[in-house]
């Protein structure tokens, strides 16, 4: 991700602006440059989010092993570090295979709707004011919604590969999402009360001014930690990772597959971790604000903050900054994945309907209290 | 015609297309599980149209709802109540299917007099687009206060039957039959694996 994104900011600021000025210049009417204009941040974050995945494989090597006490990939490069495109390669080469009873249409449209909701829900992703795929009013709402379409995918792949491990997977996976998805929503709606609005770039605005001080995590506490929990429950991690429990149910839905499918799975699966992190940090940690005021930073240097040169800096902290606190928190996830047991399906179930629905309800009662009682701190 | 309102004409064919084959897919696939995939389908498309119309609230709130929860809880009890039977052969099914495809041409008839003849106010009210989710919630508290309190009254009421029917268990005896309610079955004594020393 850090290496796909340098040429964003380099070319400054309102980047959809100046690229669009500059090809109108050359004699393009205003709707051909917006044309031109709408693929590049597409194809900049799709290429960012895969990238991402590598790193994140490489992350879940390398510390997996050093929990372990091993050594890791370290023969693929420097520190291992072009192990993942080897275990993508790997993929790529494996045959593809479809069960002989198996359902073909269904086992092969599976991994795909389960892919798809995950790349687009990146549409909402800030990495600063300007730099986001689009900056849709529905915001934060659209990933809710989108992240809901993911069971279908999930229970399609595992009704179609015609084996009892594969669906018993599926029904597993449906059954978890719809439980977490509430207190998630819950948790997101204190945060979209504070700021007043359901869009990102707006949520992370209401975070800025103090610094690390402002961020959400030291008012929403309880909804931070309900919504970490509920997207590692979402992402099937561990100590959630119940559909595809290798000792009950093999592989759960991705038993039968193999090659380029099963790695969209996995090509998913990292995808959602990477993206639900960058969400927590948009949400509860400040988005791409850095821990002292900007503002603040700037005057000391006794530059304008309008300057180019500072604008371009600001950015790329910014960008750099959203980052990090992702990577922080996919850390936390992979250092839980090997440090925890696996719950049981009803313990599972328990926590979210229990505990986790009542939690967040007062937590979002307090919270709307709080908001009337100081509008100041709670977003009046 | 500009790109972006010819885009808008492919995307508005493509969806309806979509909608309205999925419909009858879902309507005449003998294949139940296909059917409720396509189901899923069809609440997909027309919460494209819903964008389409620069709703995207309502759009996202179509997909969460609809396809996240309705379209996922048909396929959970598809899934959970697979079981590969034939059906027994229905008397006249012919004549019923003939009967039910002649309602729904009726029907279908009636309704297309009612677009044809209706005079739609063209073109419609501004659409307001990303100030629609401050307008819903405004009308939700006022003049829509009553609907939606019923509504909820409603899935409280369904959601208590579910757990009644589902929770035998509370009840001494079966509400539907009368007859004692089988606590064995429920709470089945089971020979314990371990066998404890009794000396």
């Amino acid at each position: 991700m850090v290496i796909a994104n340098p040429a964003v900011v380099s070319a400054g600021l309102d980047l959809e602006a100046s690229f669009t000025d500059v090809l109108q210049g050359m004699g393009l009417s205003p709707g051909a440059a917006h044309l031109l204009w709408l693929p590049l941040p597409m194809l900049v974050v799709l290429v960012a989010a895969v990238v991402g995945v590598l790193v994140n494989v490489w992350l879940e090597r390398k510390i997996s092993a050093a929990v372990q006490q091993r050594i890791g990939p370290e023969y693929a490069g420097a520190l291992g570090i072009l192990q993942p495109l080897a275990d993508g390669l790997k993929l790529l080469f494996k045959e593809d295979i479809i069960p002989a009873r198996a359902d073909g249409l269904l086992f092969t449209l599976g991994p795909v709707l389960v892919l798809v909701p995950v790349i687009l829900s990146w549409l909402v992703v800030p990495f600063g004011q300007h730099l986001l795929i689009s900056n849709v009013g529905v915001g934060i709402f659209l990933w809710i919604s989108l992240s809901s379409i993911q069971p279908i995918g999930l229970l399609m792949a595992g009704y179609a590969s015609n084996n009892k491990y594969s669906l018993l997977g599926g029904l597993r996976a449906a059954a978890q999402s719809i439980s977490y998805e509430i207190p998630l929503a819950l948790a997101v709606l204190a945060v979209v009360m504070m700021s007043n609005s359901l869009s990102t770039v707006d949520i992370v605005n209401q975070q800025t001014g103090a610094g690390i001080l402002s961020w959400n995590i030291w008012r929403q506490p309880v909804g931070f930690v309900i919504f970490w929990i509920c997207a590692l429950a979402e992402c099937e991690r561990l100590p959630f990772d119940l559909p595809e429990a290798e000792e009950e149910l093999v592989a759960g839905y991705q038993t039968e597959y193999a090659g380029m499918k099963f790695a969209l799975f996995y090509l998913g699966s990292y995808i959602n971790l990477v993206l639900s992190a960058l969400l927590v940090a948009v949400l509860y940690l400040g988005g791409w604000g850095f821990p002292l005021p900007v503002e603040w930073v700037v005057n000391l240097t006794g530059q304008p903050i309008d300057a180019p040169l500072v604008q371009v800096i600001t950015a790329t902290t910014g960008i750099v900054m959203t980052v990090l606190k992702a990577y922080l928190l996919v850390f936390f996830a992979i250092l839980l994945r090997w440090t925890v047991p696996r719950v049981r399906i009803d313990q599972l179930l328990d926590l979210g309907w229990k505990f986790l629905l009542p939690v967040a309800l007062v937590n979002l009662l307090v919270t709307a209290g709080l908001k009337l009682a100081f509008p100041a701190f709670f977003g009046g | 015609m500009t790109i972006a309102s010819s885009t808008q004409f492919v995307c508005f064919v493509f969806l309806s297309a979509a909608v309205a084959i999925g419909a009858l897919g879902v309507v005449l696939l003998p294949n139940i599980v296909y059917s409720a995939f396509l189901l899923g389908g069809v609440f997909l498309s027309v919460a494209g149209l819903y964008l389409l119309l620069n709703a995207s609230f309502v759009a996202a709130a179509q997909v969460l709802v609809y396809v996240g929860a309705v379209n996922v809880l048909i396929l959970f009890a598809i899934m959970l109540v697979n079981k590969q039977e034939t059906m027994a052969e229905i008397p006249g099914l012919r004549l019923r299917r003939l009967l039910s495809g002649g309602v729904c041409a009726g029907l279908f008839a009636l309704l297309l007099r009612v677009a044809f003849t209706t005079p739609w106010a063209l073109p419609g009210p501004v659409p307001i687009g990303e100030e629609a989710t401050i307008r819903i919630g405004e009308h939700l508290f006022s003049d829509y206060l009553l609907p939606f309190e019923l509504a909820s009254v409603l899935l409280l009421m369904a959601m208590i039957g579910a757990i009644v029917l589902a929770r035998r268990d509370v009840f001494s005896s079966d509400v539907a039959t009368g007859e004692p309610a089988d606590q064995g079955l429920i709470e089945k004594s089971r020979t314990p694996l371990l066998l404890e020393k009794t000396n």
